[in-house]
C-alpha cells in the first residue's frame, strides 16, 4: 500500500494567478445570474479590479522574491524570479490597459464586438440580435482567462505546464479574434487561420517535448539542462544527439509562432488586421510580453545545457537563432513599406519588433554563464513593456478614427484603416494624431521615448553577448523602420485631405470606397484613460526609465 | 516487440500529420491532421515512460487529450461559423486578407 502524500502549495505566490482565473471564473457565473443590464459593468468593474490586485499581490511579492533569488512552487510548475515576475508583472499591466480599450463605447454607444459572434454575418438573427441590443460580456472573462494562461507561459520551467499554459492563453484569442462586430468575415477568417496555425504550432511544441522527454527522462527545464549538460559519451542524452537537436527545433518552433518570429509570422498581419482592434493591441502586447517571458526560458535552460555538454550543438542553435532573428528585422521592416492598412503595417513591425527582442535574447545566448545575463533579461523585459505601451496606444487610436456617413454627428460607421483615410487628421484632430504620432515614434526609438531606452538596452545585450554585427542589423533595420513611421505622421499632419485623384476603389478585399468621409470619434472615459496611461508611460519611461530598470537589475 | 517501434511509430503519425496539415485544403481535414500529431506526442510520451520507468509520461497523456477536446470545442466552434457563412470549409476559399 502506498501512501498518498499531499503535496505543498505556496498559496502565496500563487495568489496573481488565483485572482485572475478566478475572476475568470466567477465572470462565466456573472453571465449566468447577473441580470443582462447589469452585466457589463459587473464584468468589467470584476477584470478590472482583478488586474488591480493582480498587480498589488505581485508587487507585495517583489521583495521576498529577490531576496530569494527565485522561488520555485509546485515544483517548477511556476518559477518565480525578478524576471519572470517582471513578465507577469508587464502582462497585468498590459492588460489592464487593454481591457479599458476593450471597453470602449465611444463610437455610438457601441462596443467593437459581435451582438452574438455566433450568428451568421448578414442573418435575420445577426439584425434581430443588434436591433435588441445584445451586448456579448464574454470577452471579459475570456480576457482574463487569456491573461491567466499569458502569466503562466512566461514563469514555468515545466515544459507540460508551459503547453497547458500556451493553450489556456491561446484559445480564448482565438474566439475573441472571431467575434469582431464589423467586417465579420475577415474577423472570422482571421481566427480561422489564426487556430489552425496555432494549433500546428502547440502541436509542433508538444512534440519537441515527448522527445525532449524521451532524450532526458523529464519534462522540467532544470532537469533537462543537467541531462543535456552530462551529454557527449556516457551521458544519459549519449547516442541522441540526432533527436535532441530536433526536439529542441520543434520546441523553438512552438515559442517562435507565438512571438511572431520570421518564418513564422505569417499569421501576424492577417490576424492583426482580421481581429477587433481591441483584441489586437491586447494580443499583440500582451502575447508577446508572456511567450518572450517562455522563450527565455526555454532558450536558457536549454542553452545552458547544451553549452556545456554538446558546444558544436549550441552553435548551430545560435545560427538558427541568428537567422530567425535577422529574418524578423528584415522582413517585418522591408514589407510594412508598400503596406496600405495601418492595422497591417502595425502588424509588420510588430515581427520587426520580434527581431530586435531576439537580439537581446541571443545576447543572453552569449554569455558565459547565465548569471552574466541579468541586464539581457531586464532589457527583454523592459523591451515588451515599451513595445506593448505604444501598441495598445496605437490600436486604441485606431478605433477611434472612423468611416461616417458625412453629417456633423452623423452614424459612426467602421474604422477607416486606409493610411491615406488619415490625411489631414492632425488638423482636424491634433490631440489624436500627436498621440498616435508619439506613439509610432516609441516604436521607431526615437530617444525621450520608451522605445529609445528599449532598443538602446536590446542592442547593447546583445553587443555585451558578442553579436555587435546582430545590433548593427537591428540599427539599419530601425532607421528603415523610422521611414514608415514616419510616412504615417507626416500624412496626418502635413497631406491634404482625402483627395479625388484616387476616387478608384482598390481591390483592398473589403470593397472600401476611398471618399467615405472620415472622422475621428470624441473618446469616452475608458479609452481615454487608456491613452493618457500609454503616454504617460511611453514618455516616462523615455525620460526616467532607471526605476523600473533598477527594478529589473 | 520492441519499445523503439513504438516510438518510430509515433514519429511516422506526426510526420503524416503535418503533412496533412501543410496539404489537404478542407479546414477539418487540416483539424484531424493537428489531432492527429497530437495523439502521436501521447503516443511517444505513453512509450517513453515505460522506457524510463516513470510514470510521469503517462500522466501528461491524460493533459494532452483534455487539451485536445478544449481545442476541438473552439476549433470546431470556428469552423463551422466559417462554414455557416461561406457554405465552404476549404482554406483556399478563405483568401480577404491579404496585400
Amino acid at each position: 500500500m502506498t501512501t498518498f502524500f499531499a503535496p505543498t502549495v505556496d498559496w502565496a505566490y500563487l495568489a496573481p494567478l488565483v485572482v485572475v482565473l478566478g475572476a475568470g471564473v466567477v465572470g462565466v457565473l456573472v453571465e449566468a445570474f447577473v441580470p443582462a443590464s447589469a452585466r457589463r459593468a459587473t464584468q468589467l468593474a470584476l477584470a478590472l479590479v482583478a488586474l488591480v490586485a493582480a498587480i498589488v499581490l505581485v508587487g507585495t511579492l517583489w521583495t521576498d522574491v529577490t531576496d530569494q533569488g527565485y522561488v520555485d512552487v509546485l515544483g517548477g510548475a511556476l518559477r518565480l524570479t525578478v524576471t519572470t515576475l517582471g513578465i507577469q508583472a508587464v502582462v497585468l499591466v498590459l492588460a489592464l490597459v487593454a481591457v479599458l480599450v476593450v471597453a470602449d463605447r465611444s463610437a455610438d454607444g457601441l462596443d467593437a464586438f459581435a451582438p452574438t459572434a455566433a450568428a451568421v454575418p448578414g442573418s435575420p438573427y445577426e439584425e434581430l440580435a443588434r436591433r435588441k441590443g445584445l451586448v456579448q460580456t464574454e470577452v471579459f472573462p475570456l480576457t482574463m482567462f487569456a491573461v491567466g494562461g499569458m502569466m503562466i507561459f512566461g514563469a514555468t520551467i515545466d515544459l507540460l505546464t508551459m503547453f497547458v499554459a500556451l493553450e489556456v492563453l491561446s484559445l480564448p484569442l482565438y474566439v475573441l479574434t472571431a467575434s469582431a462586430r464589423r467586417r465579420r468575415l475577415l474577423s472570422q477568417e482571421a481566427a480561422l487561420k489564426y487556430f489552425l496555425l496555432g494549433a500546428f504550432a502547440s502541436a509542433l511544441f508538444l512534440f519537441g517535448t515527448a522527445l525532449l522527454y524521451g532524450a532526458t527522462g523529464s519534462v522540467n527545464l532544470e532537469a533537462i539542462a543537467e541531462a543535456l549538460a552530462q551529454g557527449g559519451a556516457g551521458g544519459p542524452t549519449a547516442g541522441m544527439t540526432g533527436m535532441v537537436v530536433v526536439a529542441v527545433l520543434l520546441l523553438l518552433a512552438g515559442v517562435l509562432f507565438k512571438v511572431g518570429a520570421v518564418p513564422f509570422h505569417v499569421w501576424t498581419p492577417d490576424v492583426y488586421q482580421g481581429a477587433p482592434t481591441p483584441v489586437t493591441g491586447f494580443m499583440a502586447a500582451c502575447t508577446k510580453a508572456a511567450a518572450f517571458g517562455a522563450l527565455v526560458q526555454v532558450a536558457l535552460y536549454v542553452g545552458t545545457g547544451l553549452q556545456a555538454g554538446a558546444p558544436d550543438t549550441f552553435r548551430a542553435l545560435e545560427v538558427a537563432l541568428c537567422v530567425v532573428a535577422v529574418a524578423s528585422m528584415v522582413v517585418g521592416t522591408v514589407v510594412a513599406l508598400p503596406q496600405t492598412d495601418i492595422k497591417r503595417v502595425l502588424g509588420y513591425s510588430a515581427i520587426a519588433h520580434t527581431g530586435f527582442v531576439l537580439v537581446a535574447v541571443l545576447g543572453l545566448l552569449g554569455r558565459p554563464t547565465p548569471e552574466a545575463g541579468v541586464d539581457a533579461l531586464g532589457a527583454v523585459v523592459f523591451y515588451v513593456l515599451a513595445y506593448g505601451l505604444a501598441t495598445i496606444g496605437a490600436f486604441a487610436v485606431v478605433t477611434l478614427v472612423r468611416e461616417s456617413d458625412g453629417a456633423r454627428d452623423g452614424v459612426v460607421l467602421g474604422e477607416a484603416t486606409q493610411i491615406r483615410q488619415w490625411s489631414g487628421l492632425g488638423r482636424r484632430s491634433p490631440w489624436l494624431a500627436g498621440l498616435f504620432a508619439l506613439f509610432l515614434l516609441s516604436m521607431a526609438g526615437i530617444p525621450l521615448t520608451a522605445g529609445f531606452i528599449a532598443k538602446f538596452g536590446a542592442f547593447r545585450a546583445g553587443v555585451d553577448g558578442g553579436f555587435a554585427w546582430l545590433a548593427v542589423v537591428g540599427v539599419l533595420a530601425s532607421a528603415v523602420a523610422v521611414f514608415f513611421y514616419v510616412r504615417i505622421v507626416v500624412i496626418m499632419f502635413f497631406a491634404d485631405a482625402p483627395a479625388d485623384d484616387d476616387a478608384a476603389p482598390r481591390p483592398d478585399g473589403d470593397a472600401l470606397v476611398p471618399d467615405v468621409p472620415v472622422r475621428a470619434v470624441r473618446p469616452r472615459a475608458p479609452v481615454l484613460v487608456a491613452l493618457v496611461l500609454c503616454a504617460l508611460g511611453v514618455i516616462g519611461l523615455g525620460v526616467f526609465p532607471a526605476p523600473v530598470l533598477n527594478l529589473l537589475g | 516487440m520492441e519499445l523503439t517501434h513504438y516510438v518510430v511509430l509515433s514519429c511516422i503519425l506526426f510526420a503524416i500529420g503535418a503533412t496533412t496539415v501543410l496539404l489537404r485544403r478542407n479546414a477539418i481535414i487540416v483539424f484531424m491532421g493537428v489531432e492527429l500529431m497530437l495523439n502521436a506526442a501521447n503516443l511517444a510520451f505513453v512509450t517513453f515512460a515505460r522506457m524510463h520507468g516513470d510514470p510521469h509520461g503517462q500522466v501528461i497523456a491524460f493533459f494532452v487529450m483534455t487539451v485536445a477536446a478544449a481545442e476541438v470545442v473552439v476549433g470546431l466552434a470556428i469552423i463551422v461559423a466559417i462554414f455557416r457563412t461561406r457554405r465552404t470549409a476549404s482554406v483556399d476559399d478563405a483568401n480577404l486578407l491579404k496585400n
